[in-house]
């Protein structure tokens, strides 16, 4: 059964076959969301062709109504089925976060644990295409937020597929939240392994190692830390860099292990800054480590505005790999 | 006289058992609220009194495997759908023993095993969650309907539009029941909605509607049931705006002053309760002593569920952390 050769294959199709695989071993799994069937198998094309391999029952394009595809999806799951919903773009999911907060997350706890809705949304995200500040947010922090949910941001196809399947099986609700620039590009390509090969959530992805400083990031970001790695590399600086994959639930064994070793850290992500992921984590590592630690943990994050527009702005707005060696370099003073 | 007499009304055992409902949802809301009043327990409270009579209408087409969703003002759905009288008490007691262990509370009652499925809190969006159990029989092939309360004030929140229009388009085996006793929170209809009958916004989805006396058993039974046969037969959802009034205001210890004391007044002389009772006699349905054996085993069994309600334990502190995930996520 070992694939020798590798197969490179970019996250979109990394994505389509991990729906394929689940839809294929159980019945009960059925995907629905906005222009998702054939023919045009989704705005991004993730899901192209299983409608017409599952049929439309089963692959089930919706009228543009988040909060029915949520509710649909939450009622359905408590009834037994594992829906995988779309919301196109992450910024909808601000249409839907009465069915995502109130229903999805806290119906196993309200219930008293009789009810239980095991189902995905997926959605695109992050900035860098121009679409402007209502669709280029990262908005995982009000996931993390909210006790109930699981938060899943892949930083690769081989992680986005290992860790789809894996959702798609959780037991709970989980918000996977795909970079929507990784979905075709060809420099985010990976060798993929064929088959059913999921990555359990909560298990962190040490990227690189290192012994001077720690790089947590994930999406994304996570190219770019390994980019401030390198250029650090040239001038003596070794990085290692976490990629957490899954930010509920927290590898956090990985990150003290990782920290209390290099005793500086450096926390990476797309999203606004303030309250951000990053915040929580580098309050944790500051609650566990601050008598180690050899400088305050940094944060590498978006700028605390909307995203803009104009090409420009908007790259100021994202955080870029001179950020991330600029941080680095301001922990090694 | 606010009972329709109708050749095809139900049967006698159905309308006997329909007022066997209506006394149970009467009679643990006068308990609840005596309670309350005399400060033997404390909880927000949301009586029911006065709508009854749609919930026993509905329930009695209904198999244990169908679905019923409510909202916070939902113990007449629950008892309507069998949710047990001690599990249900415990419940709203915040008890260990009570349906969802004392972690849901009132607004959100659920029991499965009695396809009691959803209660929220939040208005209006039972009605997408309904479609997904709607959604879920249809993929099943199973022939199981879903019943989605909410008030009239709910058909002026998204959800209620965008749910209604998914279930048109997917034919959804869904009945959407509007109670509509004429106040959304603290404001009435008048002043909140654009229509004088929910009903007329079931021609925007292409959906059939109807609007009923929902203080009229019979006619109530027979909107729900043309509704419930029509979703089995997968011909698609119903809406249903049945007519009432809420005795008690929004809430427990709600002035009402937003609420004209003549119409109350009127609406309260015309208790569909008593007056169903009345004329099941008058008919020849029932006979007294056949009524009162049920209200005296409805009152035993409301003091056995207070009993048992008031005698259980809180949850135990580690059940804070339980029931967030499938495992434990601190």
């Amino acid at each position: 059964m070992t694939t020798t050769e590798p197969r490179i294959i970019p996250m979109g199709l990394a994505l389509n076959e991990a729906m394929d695989i689940a839809m294929g071993l159980d019945e009960k799994v059925f995907l629905l969301g906005e222009d998702i069937a054939e023919p045009s198998g989704g705005v991004y094309k993730i899901t192209k062709g299983l409608s017409t391999k599952y049929g439309t029952h089963r692959v089930r394009k919706t009228p543009i109504s988040e909060a029915a595809i949520i509710g649909a999806a939450v009622g359905a799951a408590i009834a037994g089925y594992k829906p995988v919903a779309e919301i196109m773009i992450m910024d909808f999911i601000a249409v839907c976060l009465d069915q995502i907060t109130n229903h999805a997350a806290k119906i196993r706890y309200m219930s008293g644990g009789q009810t239980t809705v095991p189902m995905v949304i997926r959605t695109s995200a992050g900035a860098g295409r121009q679409f402007g500040a209502q669709h280029s947010e990262m908005l995982e922090a009000w996931a993390v937020h909210t006790p109930g949910l699981k938060v899943v941001v892949p930083s690769n196809p081989a992680d986005a597929k290992g860790l789809l399947i894996s959702s798609i099986f959780d037991p709970d609700p989980v918000l996977f939240v795909e970079p929507m620039l990784m979905y075709w590009d060809p420099q985010y390509a990976c060798d993929v392994p064929v088959g059913d090969n999921r990555i359990p959530l909560g298990k962190a992805n040490i990227v690189r190692e290192g012994k001077d400083v720690t790089v947590i990031s994930y999406g994304k970001q996570v190219h770019d830390a390994v980019k401030a790695a390198d250029i650090l590399a040239g001038e003596g600086v070794s990085v290692e860099v976490i990629d957490l994959r899954t930010l509920v639930p927290l590898d956090e064994a990985t990150v003290l292990a990782s920290v209390s070793k290099t005793k500086r850290a450096v926390v990476v992500h797309e999203a606004v800054t303030r309250c951000g992921f990053g915040a929580e984590l580098s309050s944790r590592i500051h609650e566990e480590l601050f008598g180690t630690l050899a400088a305050p943990v940094a944060r590498v994050g978006g700028q605390n505005t909307p995203v803009p527009y104009a090409k420009n702005l908007e790259t100021a707005f994202v955080p870029q790999v001179a950020d991330i060696v600029a941080a680095i370099k301001s922990l090694n003073k | 006289m606010a009972t329709t007499n109708r050749p095809d009304s139900p049967d006698r055992e159905t309308l006997v058992q329909m007022y066997e409902i209506q006394n149970k949802i009467k009679t643990t809301d006068e308990r609840f609220r005596s309670m309350l009043t005399s400060g033997q327990i404390q909880l927000i409270y949301y009586s029911p009194r006065g709508q009854e009579c749609i919930s026993a209408g509905y329930a009695v087409h209904l198999r244990p495997d169908d679905y019923v969703v409510t909202i916070y003002r939902g113990l007449h759905d629950h008892l309507a759908k069998g949710v047990p009288m001690r599990e249900l008490w415990a419940e709203f007691l915040g008890r260990s023993t009570g349906t969802c262990k004392g972690k849901g509370g009132p607004m959100h009652i659920t029991h499965p095993d009695s396809g009691l499925v959803v209660t929220t809190g939040i208005v209006g969006s039972g009605i997408p969650i309904a479609n997904g159990f709607g959604l879920a029989a249809q993929l099943a092939g199973t022939d199981q309907v879903t019943v989605v309360n909410f008030g009239d004030g709910a058909s002026n929140i998204g959800a209620f539009h965008e749910g209604m229009n998914m279930a048109a388009v997917w034919k959804l085996p869904v009945v959407f029941v509007c109670q509509n006793n004429l106040y959304g929170e603290h404001t009435p209809m008048s002043m909140s909605t654009g229509v004088e009958y929910i009903s007329e916004r079931g021609a925007a989805y292409g959906m059939p509607a109807v609007t009923v006396n929902g203080n009229d058993p019979v006619a109530m039974w027979h909107a729900a049931g043309e509704a419930i046969a029509r979703a089995r037969a997968g011909e698609g959802p119903t809406l249903i705006e049945a007519r009432t009034y809420r005795f008690y205001g929004h809430l427990m210890g709600d002035a009402m002053e937003y609420m004209p004391k003549e119409e109350r007044k009127a609406a309260m002389a015309a208790d569909p309760v008593p007056a169903f009772r009345a004329w099941l006699l008058e008919n020849g349905h029932a006979t007294e002593a056949q009524l009162a054996e049920i209200e005296d085993k409805i009152v035993a069994m409301v003091d056995d569920a207070v009993e048992f309600a008031m005698n259980s334990p809180e949850p135990s502190l580690d059940e804070l952390y339980t029931d967030v995930y499938e495992e434990i996520i601190k």
